[in-house]
């Protein structure tokens, strides 16, 4: 957690999802004090090799969320393909195969909205290059709790109906190309001034 | 007090309260999905609150019915991670071939996709004659359509990759025909089955087994209710049975660990020791 309360980071990405992710993990630095959890669409039958090629760009550790595996700082979880990913109060994983949601799974949506019911205020959401509108439901539920979301400036996104329904969703905090983004997790963060007596709370 | 939290609260009554009456225990569950679930099927409902959907599950049975066959149906393909059936056929059927008869459990079939897959494969290899494949689920609906093997024709394209990547020896075609916007599969490949409605979280051991397929179940429960039904499967498999897990879910870390052999950990496929 950082001292401004926040606990977890929360990504949906879709099309063009590899290039910017990996570019987009290139700035994270060494002992980032937040889990970063991602939903990429992806085809059911995908290999995990593409989130190894990540590893060689990125200071984090990058592996597929494990069912029941408790959530720590340094990494950074993928949902596995063909489920969807949600978030216990005891912040582990738990896996399901229940039907497709927004046509998909994993679900940005899935992930999101059961991040809100653990974290609330203290969860930051990101939707970035995508061809579907699958996540901005969840951004909207993130900002009704509290939390901070950011969106991929559409004019910087390889796909721009993701991001772009985020804004048209929901009140984004922040509209930045990649490297804003990640120039902002890297050195704005954890400077951010924010009122967090209302946090400790939700527990 | 937080309205996250009160919902929680609403919840937990809900749960305890479908125990109390009707003996289903969703108790523990992965709550995550669960509550997933219920919102779900508020949503959907004209309650306007959890806890006011409360009396309405006590009082009306019929209310309770949909809830139940709407609350917990997963959904999965034929030939779902074909390599595992590539994986069944390599090591568990030349073990299954030496039995004079063969006793599989599908525990947790959903609406069956996975049985058929598995009776296709063993078909192919010759074994299915001698075969009775008990395919289990507590929810009815997902069982009636298990029964029948109709599936949505837009489903066809995927099943056949998965069936060739899974090793299949024929044509995927063979198995089903096509109508209006459905594929039915040959009622043949049912011949051996026999759907059965078991709770793998309230029911007891399932005879003795050759081959136990619970794919994708345990990741709905707590790590508690993982053991139990875990130690179950132990009970239901004869020594040198096989067991089948979902390829997120592990033996790896549960009380029977030690009582069982990795046969293809990739595959998640293990072997009960002989003791």
């Amino acid at each position: 957690m950082t001292k401004n309360g926040y606990k977890a980071i929360v990504i949906g990405i879709s099309a063009g999802g590899l290039a910017a992710l990996s570019k987009l993990f290139s700035f994270l630095p060494n002992g980032f004090p937040l889990p970063v959890i991602v939903v990429q669409h992806v085809a059911a039958t995908s290999n995990r090799f593409i989130y190894t090629l990540f590893n060689n760009k990125c200071r984090l550790t990058i592996k597929e969320a494990d069912d029941k595996e408790e959530i720590q700082a340094g990494f950074i979880y993928f949902a596995p393909p063909d489920y969807h990913l949600l978030i216990e109060r005891d912040e582990t994983f738990s896996l399901s195969i229940d039907a497709k949601v927004n046509h998909s799974r994993p679900s940005i949506d899935v992930l999101f909205e059961s991040a809100v019911y653990v974290w609330s205020s203290g969860l930051i959401g990101i939707l970035m290059t995508g061809a579907n509108s699958d996540g901005a439901h969840g951004m909207r539920l993130i900002k009704e709790h509290g939390g901070l979301i950011i969106a991929q400036d559409p004019k910087t996104a390889e796909y721009p109906v993701m991001p772009q329904s985020a804004i048209d969703t929901a009140r984004v905090d922040k509209i930045l190309s990649i490297e804003g983004i990640g120039e902002w997790l890297r050195d704005d963060l954890v400077h951010l001034t924010r009122d967090v007596k209302n946090e400790s709370r939700s527990g | 007090m937080k309205k996250t939290a009160i919902e929680n609260i609403e919840i937990t009554l809900l749960l305890d309260a479908i125990f109390e009456r009707y003996g289903y225990d969703f108790r523990h569950y992965s709550r995550a999905s669960i509550e997933r679930r219920v919102r779900h099927f508020l949503s959907k409902s004209e309650c306007d609150s959890i806890s006011g959907m409360i009396p309405k599950l006590l009082h009306d049975e019929s209310f309770f019915d949909i809830f139940v066959r709407d609350f917990s149906i997963t959904v999965t393909d034929m030939f779902r991670d074909p390599f595992v059936y590539q994986s069944i056929r390599k090591n568990v059927v030349p073990i299954l071939k030496t039995h004079p008869f063969v006793k599989v459990w599908h525990a947790g079939c959903a609406t069956g996709e996975e049985a058929y897959s598995l009776a296709i494969i063993l078909k192919e290899e010759g074994i299915y004659d001698k075969t009775t494949l008990f395919a289990t689920d507590f929810n009815d609906g997902a069982l009636d359509a298990a029964k029948k093997g109709i599936y949505a024709l837009e489903n066809a394209k995927k099943f056949t990759a998965n069936y060739q990547a899974a090793g299949g020896t024929t044509s995927f075609s063979e198995y089903y025909h096509a109508r209006y916007e459905a594929m039915a599969l040959n009622q043949s490949l049912g011949k051996n089955i026999t759907f059965a409605n078991h709770n793998l979280v309230t029911d007891t051991i399932f005879g003795e087994m050759h081959l136990i397929m619970c794919r994708n179940v345990l990741i709905y429960f707590e790590k508690a209710l993982q053991n139990r039904v875990l130690n179950l499967f132990s009970d239901s498999l004869v020594n040198g049975g096989i067991l089948c897990l979902g390829t997120k879910e592990s033996l790896m870390f549960s009380t029977i660990s030690k009582l069982f052999a990795p046969m293809d950990e990739n595959a998640r496929l293990y072997q009960k020791k002989v003791l």
